[in-house]
């Protein structure tokens, strides 16, 4: 179980985007977790809660988007996403085909709050 | 309003992993990164592994447990230099932990660097330390599908080394189902059984081994005179 890790990690980069911007109220922070990445989701929504707790950060939400494994087919580049471990082109039949999708750990965005500039 | 980031979560270890990657390029090491769950035989197979290197061969040893220096203690034996990282609870290595250890060990190349990870299936897989190479370990006395619970380690290994094949007479384990289902995983990737107490399917290993050596080699920048 790396989810505190997974966790602590996505808290410093708010942390730094923080310092940057001072007066900006953070509500949001989304996140790619893919199938193939070894990222639980209820884990990592359990220690991000706990990690951010009674801290400035605690209102903020982690909106997790699950992705799947997908395959590009090397034959005539069907795109797929992989059910029951099952490579091969549901189109054509190829069995060779690119892993494009699924290993996703990323921080993809932050929503926030920016108080108007004064005039 | 909604800013896009577009980051790795991991971003800081890639970055590190990445200098290690540089490092080993420049100076000619092949290091290669052993995960498997506990008990499968990663230090026997290293064990085994420098006991069939000449003495004097460019080669280092880092190896990664929770609690205590016992793995360090049995692969000192072999005359090579080892550490270890003791991780205090942390389910893994990270590329800081590598560098650090390594700086500490001060093993320049050109040579072979081993990297025992924690025994751990599932967080070592997210941490990228650098390696030529990721090798996965299943052991006989484990179950067929290992890599359809545990995709994540088979999909990112570029070797998948079946172990304890002495013991196959004793328990009920299928290889070919088990490479089966490895494949389904990552259908690249590649293959070998052997047993670190008989030597059975040793040649191959070290074969394997040498071959991705020679590679890694090609690919590294002509020496600077």
């Amino acid at each position: 179980m790396h989810e505190v890790g997974i966790a602590s990690s996505i808290i410093e980069s708010i942390e730094a985007e923080a310092r940057r911007r001072p007066d900006a109220q953070f509500t949001a922070v989304g996140v790619r977790i893919g199938e193939l990445s070894n990222v639980d989701r209820d884990a990592l929504a359990f220690a991000f809660e706990a990690l951010t707790l009674k801290t400035p950060l605690e209102h903020l939400r982690l909106e997790i988007e699950w992705c799947p494994r997908r395959q590009k087919c090397l034959a005539c580049g069907e795109e797929f996403v992989v059910k029951d471990w099952e490579l091969t082109c549901p189109k054509c039949g190829e069995a060779r085909s690119t892993c494009i999708g699924g290993t996703e750990l990323d921080i993809a965005y932050l929503e926030l709050e920016e108080p108007c500039e004064k005039s | 309003m909604r800013e896009v980031v577009e980051k790795k979560v991991l971003s800081e270890n890639d970055r590190l992993a990445a200098e290690l990657r540089q490092r080993y390029r420049e100076q000619n090491i092949l290091c290669v990164n052993f995960i498997s769950s506990p008990g499968s035989g990663k230090t026997a197979l290293l064990e085994k592994t420098l006991g069939s290197f000449a003495p004097g061969t460019p080669v280092a040893v880092l190896t990664g447990d929770l609690q205590t220096d016992n793995d360090a203690r049995r692969l000192m034996r072999y005359g090579f230099p080892v550490r270890q990282i003791v991780t205090g609870g942390t389910c893994h290595l990270d590329a800081r932990m590598v560098e650090r250890h390594l700086n500490e060990l001060g093993f320049r190349g050109p040579g072979l660097l081993l990297v025992e990870n924690v025994g751990n299936l599932v967080c070592p897989s997210s941490y990228d330390l650098g390696e030529a190479a990721k090798i996965v370990l299943l052991s006989v006395t484990e179950g067929e599908d290992k890599p359809l619970k545990y995709p994540g380690i088979f999909h990112r290994a570029s070797l998948m080394i079946l172990t304890k094949t002495d013991l196959l007479p004793h328990v009920e384990f299928d290889p070919k189902l088990a490479l089966e289902n490895a494949r389904k995983i990552h259908p690249e990737i590649d293959y070998l059984a052997l047993s670190s107490k008989t030597g059975e399917g040793f040649d191959q290993w070290l074969a394997w081994l040498a071959a991705l050596q020679q590679k890694t080699r090609q690919e590294a920048p002509a020496t600077i005179s």
